[in-house]
């Protein structure tokens, strides 16, 4: 039976519903003028929440409704994170939606329903409610890339990856009723303490299928065919959601499924890690660098990133754990500014994806290319930016986990990286500007202002990592 | 009562918030708010930095020493950022704050109509930082970091007017040389890693003994012992910095940056970097008495042979600048000798009266509308008192007059030589008792060059700008074109050959000299009163007294001080038992020289010229050392740099690794391109190959 | 316990293996002469005028998808009400915050016009 105090654990989420439900019906009833509130309070229910999720977390992991909601720390980094990178996003999408005429009410409700999603994905105690979790994500997603009706483009993508998502939800389900099958249970702390189970062959295809489902979510190869496809086709406004908030929720999900819940089937599943990890890492680079759309060669540069998380994740143990939470985070912070950049150039009428957009920038405004640049070195991993730690992390936690082979793959993988990364820097600082192009930053100033911080502080975290590094490794019970 | 480890942050970061305030947001807070913002964050760092002193002299707080950040701990590499103050910390921050704050104050005139404004704050600013980073640390990761960050801020600031080719240069050439520098610091620092496996001084200090016994072989199989050879790296990182023979080539040119530069950076602080960091590892140069051999021979021929190129400087700022080598080598030779206190105490009474003097002549080139030749001056007392008496005090400071302060630290100095039975100390007292002559005949030849003597320059008055107006935008314009004489094209000038440029003649003024505005007089009086008694009031606790506790370390056998400190009587009595003293004779020697040559016979001293030319034509051009460095490292470098650009980059590295890799790499993305076809059931099946992948995978581990 | 679904697999073989047998039954048995009228796709005695293939207007799935939403609170509303005795207030609260996200969601429907045909 549930009681108060379980609700009293689903404080930070429960007041994000009612929250998204308030925002819904006020689109739905202001009128144009009255809209733009929508826009600030929608930020300050997502800062509201990031407190309410710190100022609530008890000092230890606790769980309501029988163990299939958990409030932990891992949970409170990741739904901390997850807020705080949308609220940059809403700062930062305000004057793109409103040049296209995309409408913004749908947008932040739909957006604040996903990150329930996330925050109830990351939370999971049990395999329903990782279901549950990322159904409420991924059909908020779904919607969101369709936003834009008018393009083809955007619809294109949303078909494709509705049906993809489909399947792999599909997969992923099957993967659990299999695994239900073998343990007779759905709750993932006891799936974990389950002995001699009766049919290990069905258990271990049940750990196959739900990594496909973990694949997809992060978009690791080959799971990641719809990737590209969607960064480009959907509302850059959006495709920063896939790229942030929905990158630190699978890394959530992987660590709730394959950890709290497979742990006993590490051995297994660290080899098909490991194998994503190779594929990823490989594809993201190679194709990265014949793009010429700027959103298609972040849509590969992500699914290297995953290659370099699921490094951390093979380790399989709390060490690997933070050093990939880590990863999660710094990735997430840094491509926010990378597609924060670009919804600072686009105007009415034009998006600036492409890299030949960038050309002279330098001669425009400095100032973001200076943030560009920023934003690509920690992309790249060079020290001492922010990606550089990350980097650094996940091949030490490869390393230590005996995958040296695979540290090796991926420090090869990221020199090859430097070379797209370079190239984004090269065109802005030594091309000459496309005749006729007038590419410039708007004059939004809460954009301009958060861009640069959020940009600068890429720097400030790579030099001052120790922090944000111990809170993760405390997450996982690491005390330095 | 401890130090508060918030008090500590504060002062070093409250100058940080200044330079970046002042760099970032200069265009918006404009020129008042630059100079406001940083002058308030160094005052804020300078007052707190005294109370810090306070509390350590009065015993109220213990010295401090704790981790304050962890940066990185890679297995037993323990990176931190750390705070150790005691005596001599303390110390150097009042030093560095105080001098900082007075150049901040004086920049307000000097550079008033400069467009750099706001940048000049935020460098000076940064710079202060920089130093207390460097001073306040711990350990010795945060040491190279500050001596990267001064560094790299007086890289800055030399060429601050970066349109000027020689300021440039000049720049180029002192990164260069500290690099050859920061390159044996580096290495000396890797050398305690490896032999005490730390970085921290406490913990390396402790474990000092350990290196007794202990060697390494460097080249040719002979085996060094390990002590030498991180007090010998170590050292030549303070030869770069401290600009010691033979690394001191850049620092007469880096007198092309803004004359409160020169104060700050090149006379006061930064420079005694190498002098502190040699004092603060004494426990470790301790171990080697070959290492302080080296150190004094160095110290000992830069406190000569630098000071005699002083007297053939016709270029005001640059006899300062051969003056401060000169004093720096005595700092070294008394580091050399185990006077580890006698560097100190001279690096703090030098920098106030050598600050003085840049400060001063700062103001005497803003008086001249940036005429910077000596040989166009004379008179000047006349319409610049107080410049005219502080440069007085300053000089006489510098000429080691009993009671100044100078006299107390350079005597203290040469005594301390006398003791010492180290191998060289026979040498270096040659050296530093020869340098008292020099520095008193330069010294005053400055002086009456430009204060006494008839007046060489002429009045023209253009007509058609107000004075008031004219002022410093004129002033700063023309320095930037007119400073170029001291110089060819090479930097190893011939400072005599003062060319003629467009704008004017040497020797005629638009306007007749004045006295400069209060931001630069006060300064100067604010430094010419620690000039004058800041030695008297300190010399019997700092150099006697034992006043550095722990912070220094000297073995029974090598305290030198210590023998003299059974001589020494109360101030007072130091200064009257100096007037009978050789180096007082020696000084007083120079100045009737400088007196008859320059204030009563000039014509004596071109006759003298005459007499002495080969002489005085190597002097003229600084033994060389310019000409040879540049056809040897400079040319040789190029040429083996073109040679391994045509051989190994271009061909191998280019032509093989660069572009056949990256044309496999792009062949390999084309085809992979091929594969992202745009059809959703060849994603599908995609996923369908890769679940039957994982599948099969697990099928044949599970077989295996 | 797998054991327990063997019913369940009987039941399949047969439901495919009588599909089957019918059809083979019907095609060997059975006599076969087609002619053009046999072959032509039966449309209520009319001739065939339009592809089978056509395009149906967004707004049916539209009331479709809505439809489905109220059909499954009805599926749920029912198994509640009869334990809802046993479960106490705890659930009636639970089961009137499900309902007031429904009827959020139905005066948002509602608001921005999609329950109109036109």
């Amino acid at each position: 039976m549930p009681t108060f105090n379980d609700f009293l654990i689903l404080l930070p989420e429960a007041y994000l519903t009612v929250a998204a439900c308030v925002i819904l019906l006020m689109d739905a009833f202001l009128k144009g003028g009255q809209r733009v509130a929508i826009h600030w309070l929608s930020i300050i229910v997502l800062l509201v929440g990031a407190w309410l999720v710190i100022d609530g977390q008890p000092a230890t992991a606790v769980s309501g409704f029988s163990g299939m909601f958990i409030r932990d720390p891992v949970a409170e980094i990741l739904k901390v994170f997850s807020l705080l990178t949308t609220a940059l996003m809403f700062i930062y999408s305000r004057g793109y939606l409103r040049d296209r005429n995309i409408n913004e009410g749908e947008y932040y409700a739909l957006t604040l329903f996903a990150v329930i999603g996330i925050m109830v994905l990351v939370s999971a105690g049990s395999l329903v409610t990782v279901y549950l979790g990322l159904e409420l994500l991924t059909l908020s997603s779904y919607a969101l890339v369709a936003l834009n009706r008018d393009s083809k483009l955007s619809s294109e993508a949303a078909i494709k990856y509705f049906v993809l998502g489909a399947l792999a939800s599909g997969m992923l389900l099957y993967g659990m009723s299999m695994i239900y099958g073998a343990t007779h249970s759905l709750d993932l702390a006891t799936i974990l303490h389950v002995q001699n189970v009766e049919w290990r062959n069905l258990m271990l295809f049940g750990v196959v299928f739900a990594i496909v489902g973990i694949g997809f979510k992060l978009g690791a190869a080959p799971f990641h065919m719809w990737i590209p496809d969607v960064y480009q086709g959907a509302p850059t406004a959006v495709t920063i959601f896939i790229g942030t908030a929905q990158k630190i929720a699978a890394f959530g999900m992987a660590y709730r499924l394959l950890d709290s819940g497979l742990g006993a089937y590490a051995h297994e599943w660290r080899m098909m890690l490991a194998v994503l990890a190779v594929l990823s890492l490989a594809i993201g680079n190679l194709l990265a660098i014949v793009q010429t759309n700027l959103k298609r060669l972040l849509a590969y540069s992500t699914i290297s990133h995953m290659g370099f998380l699921l490094l951390g994740l093979v380790e399989a143990n709390p060490a690997g754990y933070s050093a990939a939470m880590f990863y999660a985070i710094s990735y997430a912070l840094t491509s926010a500014a990378a597609f924060g950049i670009i919804l600072a150039m686009s105007r009415a009428g034009f998006e600036c994806e492409e890299i030949d957009d960038f050309k002279g920038l330098n001669q425009r405004s400095p100032w973001f290319a200076f943030l560009m640049m920023l934003v690509m070195f920690s992309l790249a991993g060079v020290p001492p930016l922010f990606g550089f730690f990350g980097k650094l992390l996940v091949l030490q936690s490869a390393i230590d986990a005996g995958f040296l082979w695979l540290a090796v793959v991926g420090a090869v993988f990221a020199i090859i990286g430097l070379y797209y990364y370079l190239r984004v820097v090269k065109v802005m600082y030594f091309d000459a500007p496309v005749e006729g192009t007038d590419v410039r930053a708007q004059p939004d100033m809460p954009l301009r202002f958060v861009l640069s911080l959020n940009a600068l502080a890429l720097l400030a975290l790579g030099i001052a990592w120790g922090p944000l590094f111990a809170w993760c490794q405390r997450a996982f019970g690491i005390t330095a | 009562m401890d130090l508060s480890l918030s008090v500590l942050i504060t002062i070093a970061l409250a100058p940080l918030v200044g330079a970046l305030l002042a760099g970032l947001f200069g265009r918006v807070i404009g020129r008042v708010g630059s100079h406001c913002v940083t002058i308030l964050g160094v005052g804020i760092a300078c007052a707190l930095s005294i109370h810090v002193l306070w509390q350590l002299v009065s015993g109220d707080a213990k010295n401090f020493n704790q981790d304050v950040y962890t940066w990185f701990q890679a297995g037993n590499l323990h990176v931190s950022v750390g705070f150790m103050v005691d005596r001599l910390t303390a110390m150097m921050m009042v030093v560095v704050t105080f001098v900082s704050l007075l150049v901040h104050v004086y920049t307000i005139g000097y550079m008033a109509d400069d467009p750099g404004y706001q940048r000049f704050f935020s460098y000076i600013s940064l710079f202060t930082f920089s130093m207390l980073m460097l001073v306040m640390s711990n350990n010795f990761m945060q040491l190279f970091f500050g001596w990267e960050a001064v560094g790299l801020v007086s890289y800055l600031l030399i060429g601050f007017w970066y349109k000027k080719p020689t300021a440039i240069y000049a720049n180029l050439k002192a990164f260069v040389v500290n690099r050859v520098g920061d390159f044996g610091f580096l290495l000396g620092i890797a050398a305690v890693l490896y032999f005490l496996n730390t970085l921290d001084y406490a913990t390396a200090f402790d474990s000092a003994g350990a290196l007794t016994g202990r060697a390494i072989t460097v080249v040719g199989g002979h085996a060094w012992p390990a002590a030498t050879v991180i007090g010998v790296l170590l050292f030549i990182g303070a030869m770069g910095k401290s600009a010691q023979v033979p690394l001191h080539v850049w620092l007469p040119d880096s007198m092309e940056g803004p004359t409160p530069i020169s104060a700050l950076i090149h006379a006061a602080t930064m420079v005694t970097a190498g002098i502190f960091m040699v004092a603060r590892m004494s426990p470790l140069f301790e171990m080697s008495e070959g290492a302080l051999s080296f150190i004094l021979v160095i110290g000992a021929t830069t406190a000569l042979f630098t000071g005699l190129i002083g007297i053939v400087q016709n270029d005001i700022k640059r006899v300062i600048a051969y003056s401060t080598l000169s004093q720096l080598g005595y700092m070294t030779v008394a580091l050399g000798v185990s006077a580890y206190s006698g560097a100190v105490f001279h690096l703090m009474t030098h920098a106030f009266f050598k600050a003085l003097l840049f400060l001063g002549a700062g103001s005497v080139i803003i008086g001249m509308h940036h005429e910077q030749d000596m040989r166009y001056m004379g008179g000047l007392r006349k319409y610049m008192p107080v410049t005219w008496i502080t440069m007085w005090i300053g000089s006489l400071a510098l000429a080691g007059t009993p009671f100044f302060a100078g006299f107390y630290s350079k005597d203290a100095i040469i005594e301390a030589v006398g003791e010492s039975h180290r191998w060289g100390a026979g040498y270096a007292y040659f050296c530093v008792m020869a340098g008292v002559f020099v520095t008193s005949l330069y010294s005053f030849r400055l002086l009456y060059m430009t204060f006494h003597g008839a007046e060489r320059f002429t009045v023209v008055g253009h007509h058609g700008h107000g004075h008031a107006a004219h002022g410093h935008a004129a002033v700063v314009g023309g320095q930037s074109i007119h400073s170029d004489p001291g110089h060819d094209a090479h930097g190893h000038d011939a400072a005599d050959e003062h060319k003629e440029d467009s704008h004017h003649t040497p020797g005629e003024l638009e306007h007749a000299p004045s006295e400069s505005p209060w931001v630069v007089t006060v300064p100067l009086i604010l430094l010419a009163i620690p000039s004058l008694l800041i030695g008297f009031f300190t010399v019997g606790p700092m150099l006697y007294g034992g006043w550095f506790g722990k912070a220094i370390h000297v073995e029974e056998q090598n305290n030198v001080l210590g023998e003299l400190a059974r001589d020494f009587h109360g101030a007072t009595a130091a200064a009257l038992h100096g007037f009978i003293q050789l180096p007082f004779l020696l000084a007083l020697a120079g100045f009737i020289v400088a007196t008859v040559i320059y204030l009563f016979k000039p014509a004596l001293a071109d006759s003298i010229k005459r007499a002495l030319h080969p002489i005085w034509r190597v002097l003229d051009k600084k033994y060389w050392v310019d000409e040879v460095y540049f056809a040897i490292f400079a040319k040789g470098g190029v040429k083996l740099g073109r040679a391994f650009w045509r051989g190994g980059d271009a061909a191998v590295i280019d032509g093989v690794l660069i572009d056949g890799s990256a044309s496999l790499v792009e062949r390999i993305a084309s085809g992979g391109r091929r594969l992202q076809s745009g059809f959703l059931y060849h994603y599908a099946f995609a996923m369908i190959l890769g679940l039957i992948l994982l599948l099969g995978g697990y099928w044949l581990v599970g077989q295996g | 316990m797998l054991a327990e679904y063997w019913p369940v697999l009987l039941f399949i073989a047969v439901a495919i293996g009588l599909g089957i047998a019918l059809l083979v039954i019907g095609l060997l048995a059975g006599t076969s002469r087609p002619t053009a009228e046999k072959l032509a796709p039966y449309e209520c005695g009319f001739e065939a005028f339009e592809d089978a293939r056509m395009k149906f207007d967004v707004r049916y799935y539209l009331i479709a998808i809505l439809f489905i939403i109220f059909d499954l609170e009805i599926a749920f509303l029912f198994p509640w009400a009869t334990v809802f005795s046993d479960l106490g207030v705890i659930a009636l609260v639970e089961m009137g915050l499900f309902l007031l996200l429904l009827v959020i969601g139905f005066a948002y429907v509602w608001k921005k016009g999609a329950l109109e045909w036109e």
